[in-house]
């Protein structure tokens, strides 16, 4: 990564910072982070597009699975954990897949890579856009989760916002990642699940567990102590190896 | 080399041949001697004889995902061709020997435990490694770019960093929720152990050399492409003169 002064011509500078004078690199990084990231929500506020499709996916999968198992209050509390992530986990895929694709047009991704931005700050920027897309996602299919389910978790409910983001971030950091690697692949949108789930499988353990657990009032630090961990492991991998796989030719 | 490779082939056949024979026999008789082999287990008979396939297969599979990933390892920094078709080919022999590790295991545990299959921490984690490095071997087949050799390092490094949290997850998960189903542990009896080793070098031998072989054929192969590909750039300038 090279920091040229005065090379960064789009970047929005920091604190008033002159163009020209040393600009440091924490600030370059969060700043283009920050434009990339405020350009992607626009985007999807605009179009609507991948919030649209996760929300109907996921509605989809919970009638589903309200038809085909059709559970008392008690049984729903063992089984919901499960499926909610299940659906999250499949509807997020549509998302991820979204990604990358969208820079495909217009050679937007090849001028990115020529750019001396740093390969990092894109990353950060496409997974803190899915993180909020997912989230949201999340926030609107929890309430209709819990009605269809009659879920009452039997311990203490705040531990399960921390559940959801430390889950959220695994799922969407990854996917991130290997949504990069699929795109230079044939079949790309059928590749990303087969790259991402069999690495997901800890995570997605840990999250259904510790739903589960706090659903049915049991202790869940294990699994949220597993989850950070599992978090800053891959998300450590992944800066340290994407300006290797955005550079692939 | 070429020349090593039919003498180590017979020794290899000789070693496989004489480890299966005494896995299968408890006595085996070579002309006029008599050599002991593998005593029939006391509870379990003739079914535990499959013991001395699927243990050797697992620690192969899990030496070749060992090598795999420091080949990676050692591609993302050097990006030497060698490193990378070594990784291809450990994950590839890798999974062939995981594969016989799923077969044999249910083959055994449905005489002995009464079930196919229980989510038990090791059958768990060696199912989840088997997924993990198909996914390697898929994204090998797909991928189109001439990145791929990148692509496949770096996946083979997360994959590897994933063990551990699999290993974890899937203990606790396991000790939360006890199954009575693993018996055994506990000592071996040295005789049985002697034939387990002495299998474990024969399919390491075995391995070695499909190992060896198919990295030979990776090379010619990556040969042949690229004078394909020199030869479609020579012959260009001809075929548009011929079209003129």
């Amino acid at each position: 990564m090279n920091h040229v002064p005065g090379s960064s011509g789009g970047v929005p500078t920091a604190g008033g910072q002159e163009i020209g004078v040393s600009l440091q690199p924490q600030k370059i990084v969060r700043g283009l982070t920050r434009a990339t990231l405020l350009k992607d929500l626009r985007l999807e506020w605009r179009s609507k597009d991948a919030i649209n499709s996760m929300l109907f996916f996921s509605l989809l999968v919970v009638v589903v699975f309200s038809f085909s198992f059709d559970p008392s209050a008690e049984e729903s509390r063992q089984i919901a954990g499960g499926l909610i992530w299940v659906a999250f986990l499949f509807a997020s895929v549509v998302a991820l897949n979204q990604t990358w694709a969208r820079e495909l047009r217009n050679q937007v991704l090849d001028a990115y890579r020529v750019s001396p931005a740093p390969a990092n700050s894109l990353f950060m920027a496409k997974t803190l856009g899915n993180f909020v897309f997912v989230s949201v996602l999340e926030a609107l299919m929890t309430p209709l989760f819990i009605a269809f389910y009659r879920l009452r978790p039997l311990g203490p409910a705040w531990q399960l916002l921390l559940v959801a983001a430390l889950g959220t971030w695994a799922l969407v950091v990854n996917g991130t990642f290997f949504a990069a690697m699929s795109i230079r692949t044939r079949s790309r949108e059928i590749m990303l699940p087969l790259l991402l789930f069999p690495i997901s499988i800890p995570a997605i353990l840990a999250m259904v567990q510790a739903t589960t657990s706090i659903l049915n009032g049991e202790g869940a630090r294990f699994w949220i102590v597993l989850l950070v961990t599992y978090d800053l492991v891959f998300t450590t991998s992944c800066l340290l190896l994407f300006e290797n796989v955005l550079n692939a030719e | 080399m070429k020349r090593v490779f039919p003498i180590l082939a017979i020794l290899t056949a000789i070693l496989l041949w004489y480890a299966m024979s005494i896995a299968l026999n408890p006595e085996i008789h070579i002309g006029g001697i008599t050599l002991n082999g593998a005593p029939t287990e006391q509870t379990m008979g003739n079914v535990q004889r499959i013991f001395y396939y699927h243990v050797p297969s697992a620690w192969i599979a899990f030496i070749l995902f060992f090598i795999n990933f420091f080949a990676s390892i050692y591609y993302l920094i050097r990006r030497s061709q060698a490193a990378d078709i070594v990784a291809l080919v450990c994950a590839e022999v890798g999974v062939v020997f995981c594969t016989v590790v799923l077969i044999t295991g249910p083959i055994w545990a449905r005489p002995v435990w009464g079930i196919w299959w229980t989510w038990d921490m090791r059958l768990t984690s060696t199912l989840v490694l088997w997924l993990i490095y198909m996914s390697y071997l898929f994204l090998r087949r797909f991928s189109s770019s001439g990145q791929t050799p990148l692509m496949a390092a770096v996946l083979a490094v997360f994959g590897a960093l994933c063990v551990p949290f699999v290993y974890f997850s899937i203990w606790f998960f396991r000790t939360q929720h006890p199954q009575p189903v693993m018996g055994g542990g506990g000592s071996i009896d040295p005789r049985m152990l002697h034939v387990l080793l002495l299998n474990w070098l024969a399919f390491s031998c075995f391995a070695f050399l499909v190992c060896w072989w198919r990295y030979r054929l990776e090379v010619l192969q990556r040969e042949v492409d690229r004078a394909h590909a020199m030869r479609s750039l020579m012959d260009e300038p001809n075929q548009l003169r011929s079209a003129r």
